[in-house]
C-alpha cells in the first residue's frame, strides 16, 4: 500500500475523522466494560454523569483538567518544534518542590509580590530542567527523549529524598509530605467552598498567550519552521539550535507552572502522588488538541472528564477505574491515526 | 577496603548476572527494532504487559514455558499494533511508542484489577527454579554466576547468540539490518520493507515481553504495579552504548546490572548516612551519562525513524 497527500483535505473529512477516531476509542472502550460484565452504554453514562452530570461534577472535571492544560501547552510547545519533551513529569514536580520550598515561609512577604514570585521561580526551574536535555541534544546530539524519560524518575528520587529529609513536615507524623504553603502562597478558589481555583484562569490565559505566539510572532513562526523542517531552516539562516533552546526552556518553564498551581491553588503542600501521570497524560491532551493551544484547553477538559467520571462511575458499577487511562491511551493511537488517514488517501496499488 | 571486596563475592555476580537478564532479553528486542529502522517506545509498556501476561498464565494453573509463551505472544501481538501504525502508515514513531507504553500498561493495571478485584498483595506463583550446569556450575565464582541461575536467564545468553547469528550470518539478518539503513535498495531486490521492518517489530516486541515476564517468573514470584520501573527506557539507553551491536549490548547490559547490584550493596554498607534514594538515582544517571559518552561516534541505522513509502526517494 501506498499513501498519497490529498491535494486539498476537505473540512469534512479533517472533522469527520477525529470525530470517528473517538467514536471507535468508546467502541474499544465499550468491549472492555462488556468484558468486566458491565452494560457499556450505563457504564458510559454513569462516566458521563460523573464528569459532568452535576455542578460538583463540572467543577471537579475542571479542578482535574488544570494541570493537564499547563502540561498540554508544555508538550504542545515542545512537539511543534519536534522537541520530544517526555519529561513534564519531572517538571511538574519540580514546580511545585520550588514553590514548597519558597511558600512556606522562607519569602516572608504579602500574597501580591509571592505569588509572582513564586511563578517566575518555578517557571525559571523548570526551563532549567529541560535546558539539560535541549543542550545535550544540541551539543551532542542525544536523544532527548531517553534522557527527559530517564530524568522523570530521577527527580521522583530527589523529591522523595527531600520528602523524607529537609523538606518533611515534622507534623506529619512519618509520612513523607512537605508541609503546607502560606496563606499568602495560595492561589484563592473561583467560588469560595468549591476546589476550582485561580491556576485554571492561569491556564486558559497562557492558552491564549501561547497561541498568540504561536500564530502571531517570529519565535512561533521559527518554531514551527524548525518543527516542520529543521535542515530547510538552517538553509534558510535559522538559528536552529537556538530556536530549540528556546522552545525548551519555554515548554519546561509551563510544565513547571502547572506544578506551582497545583501546589499553591489545590493541594497546598508537596508529596509523592501530586501527579499521578500529569505529565505524561499532557502528551495525550497534546496530540488530541493536533498541539494547537487553544485546543489543548478543551481536550484538557475532555481527558479530566474520562479520569473524574471513570472514578465515579468504578465506585458505582464495579468495573475497573483503570478503564479511563485505557480510553485516554487509545484516544491518542486512534486520533494521530484519523489525522494522518484525512490527510493522506490510503493506495493499496 | 569492604566496598571492593564485594566485586569478588560470587553472590555480588549472582545477583548482577540476575538483574543482567531481563535487560539483555529486552535490549536485544529494542535492538531488532531499531536495526528494522522502527524506534519502539512501546518498550516499556510492553515489558509490562508481558510480565503480567506470563505470571497470569502460571496463577490459572499453566505451566511456567506456557507462561513465556504467552507473554511473548502478547509482545507480538502489541509489536504488530505497533508496526501497523508506524510503518504502512508512517506514523510518529516517538508519538505511536509512547501511545503503545501508555494502552499496554493500563490495559495491564485494568486486566489485573478485573482478575483480582479484592486482593491487597498479589498472589504469588511457583517460579523458575535455579538449575546447575553439571560441572561448569563447580567453578569459583563464575561457575556460582553463570551456571547456576534460571533457565530463562540462559534464555537470555543463547537470545544474544541468536540475534548475533541471525542478524550478520543469514540473508533474513541482511534484510533486517538493510531496510534500516536503505530500504529502497531492498524492496528494488524484491523484497518488502513493510513485512521485514513488522517482522522485526514483533519478534523485538516479543523478546521485550520474556524480559519483562522474567521479572515476575524468576527473579520473583508476582506482579506489582510499576515493577518495570524504568528498565525499558535503560533498554534503549543500552541500544545506543552497544552502538546497535548485540555483541556490545551484551556487555553493557552486564555492566549496567553490575552497577545496580553494586548500588544496592553499597547502599546497605553506607549504613544510612547517605540517602537511599541516591544510590537508586545513580543507574538512570549512568544511563545519561552513557549516552553522552557515546554519542559523539554514534552510528544510528540511518532510516532509523524514517518512515519508507513505495516509490519516493
Amino acid at each position: 500500500m501506498r499513501l498519497e497527500p490529498k491535494p486539498a483535505p476537505s473540512l469534512a473529512a479533517s472533522i469527520l475523522y477525529p470525530v470517528g477516531a473517538i467514536f471507535g476509542t468508546f467502541i474499544i472502550a465499550g468491549l472492555l466494560v462488556m468484558a468486566a460484565g458491565a452494560n457499556p452504554i450505563s457504564v458510559f453514562g454513569l462516566v458521563l454523569k460523573g464528569a459532568a452530570g452535576s455542578q460538583f461534577a463540572i467543577l471537579e472535571t475542571l479542578t482535574r483538567a488544570t494541570p493537564l492544560i499547563f502540561t498540554g501547552l508544555a508538550v504542545a510547545v515542545a512537539f511543534r518544534a519536534k522537541l520530544w519533551n517526555i519529561g513534564a513529569e519531572a517538571q511538574f514536580y519540580i514546580g511545585a518542590t520550588v514553590t514548597v520550598i519558597l511558600g512556606t515561609g522562607a519569602l516572608p512577604l504579602p500574597a501580591f509580590i509571592l505569588v509572582p514570585l513564586l511563578m517566575i521561580a518555578a517557571l525559571l526551574c523548570g526551563a532549567l530542567l529541560l535546558a539539560g536535555p535541549a543542550w545535550l541534544k544540541i551539543r551532542f546530539g542525544v536523544d532527548e527523549v531517553v534522557t527527559t524519560l530517564l530524568l522523570n524518575f530521577i527527580v521522583l528520587l530527589f523529591v522523595s529524598m527531600l520528602l523524607e529529609g529537609v523538606l518533611k513536615d515534622p507534623m506529619s507524623l512519618g509520612w513523607p509530605q512537605s508541609a503546607k504553603v502560606m496563606t499568602e502562597a495560595q492561589l484563592p478558589r473561583i467560588i469560595t467552598g468549591k476546589r476550582l481555583h485561580y491556576g485554571f484562569v492561569i491556564a486558559v490565559a497562557l492558552a491564549i498567550a501561547l497561541w498568540f505566539v504561536m500564530k502571531k510572532t517570529v519565535l512561533g513562526y521559527e518554531m514551527r519552521a524548525v518543527g516542520h523542517n529543521a535542515g530547510a531552516a538552517r538553509f534558510l539562516g535559522m538559528p536552529v539550535n537556538g530556536i530549540v533552546m528556546k522552545t525548551a526552556l519555554l515548554s519546561g518553564g509551563i510544565a513547571a507552572l502547572g506544578g506551582f498551581s497545583e501546589v499553591a491553588g489545590l493541594k497546598g503542600n508537596l508529596t509523592l502522588d501530586l501527579s499521578p501521570g500529569f505529565g505524561y497524560t499532557g502528551i495525550v491532551v497534546a496530540m488530541l488538541a493536533m498541539l494547537n493551544p487553544i485546543g489543548v484547553v478543551f481536550s484538557a477538559i475532555f481527558v479530566a472528564g474520562i479520569f473524574v467520571g471513570a472514578a465515579a462511575m468504578s465506585r458505582a458499577a464495579g468495573v475497573p477505574s483503570y478503564i479511563a487511562d485505557v480510553i485516554v491511551a487509545t484516544s491518542l493511537l486512534t486520533m494521530v491515526t484519523a489525522i494522518m488517514l484525512s490527510r493522506y488517501r490510503v493506495r493499496w496499488r | 577496603m569492604e566496598a571492593l571486596e564485594i566485586l569478588f563475592t560470587a553472590s555480588f555476580w549472582v545477583a548482577a548476572i540476575r538483574i543482567a537478564s531481563p535487560l539483555i532479553f529486552a535490549t536485544m528486542g529494542e535492538l531488532i527494532c531499531e536495526r528494522a529502522g522502527v524506534l519502539n517506545l512501546g518498550i516499556e509498556g510492553i515489558m509490562t504487559a508481558g510480565a503480567f501476561a506470563g505470571w497470569f498464565t502460571v496463577y490459572l494453573g499453566g505451566d511456567l514455558w506456557t507462561g513465556v509463551l504467552v507473554a511473548a505472544l502478547v509482545g507480538m501481538t502489541l509489536g504488530l499494533l505497533h508496526s501497523v501504525l508506524t510503518v504502512p502508515l508512517g506514523l510518529s514513531q516517538h508519538v505511536v511508542g509512547i501511545g503503545i507504553t501508555m494502552l499496554a500498561t493500563s490495559l495491564t493495571y485494568y486486566f489485573y484489577r478485573l482478575a483480582l478485584p479484592e486482593v491487597t498483595s498479589p498472589p504469588k506463583i511457583v517460579p523458575f527454579e535455579p538449575w546447575a550446569v553439571p560441572g561448569l556450575s563447580k567453578l569459583p565464582i563464575v561457575g556460582e554466576a553463570l551456571f547456576n541461575q534460571t533457565p530463562l536467564t540462559y534464555m537470555a545468553f543463547a537470545t544474544v547468540i541468536v540475534v548475533a547469528w541471525a542478524l550478520y550470518r543469514t540473508p533474513l539478518g541482511l534484510a533486517v539490518r538493510a531496510v534500516g539503513e536503505n530500504p529502497s535498495a531492498v524492496e528494488a531486490q524484491g523484497i518488502s520493507v513493510t513485512i521485514i521492518r513488522t517482522g522485526a517489530v514483533m519478534a523485538g516486541s516479543a523478546l521485550m515481553a520474556i524480559g519483562g515476564a522474567f521479572l515476575t517468573m524468576s527473579a520473583f514470584n508476582s506482579f506489582f504495579f510499576n515493577m518495570i520501573n524504568g528498565r525499558g527506557w535503560v533498554c534503549i539507553a543500552l541500544v545506543v552504548f552497544g552502538s546497535w551491536r548485540p555483541g556490545k549490548a551484551l556487555i553493557g547490559a552486564i555492566l549496567f546490572a553490575a552497577f545496580d547490584a553494586y548500588q544496592i550493596r553499597l547502599q546497605q554498607l553506607s549504613g544510612g548516612i547517605v540517602p537511599y534514594q541516591i544510590f537508586l538515582m545513580l543507574p538512570y544517571a549512568l544511563s545519561i551519562l552513557a549516552l553522552i559518552v557515546v554519542a559523539r561516534r554514534a552510528t544510528y541505522p540511518k532510516a532509523l525513524m524514517v518512515p519508507y513509502q513505495k516509490g519516493e526517494r
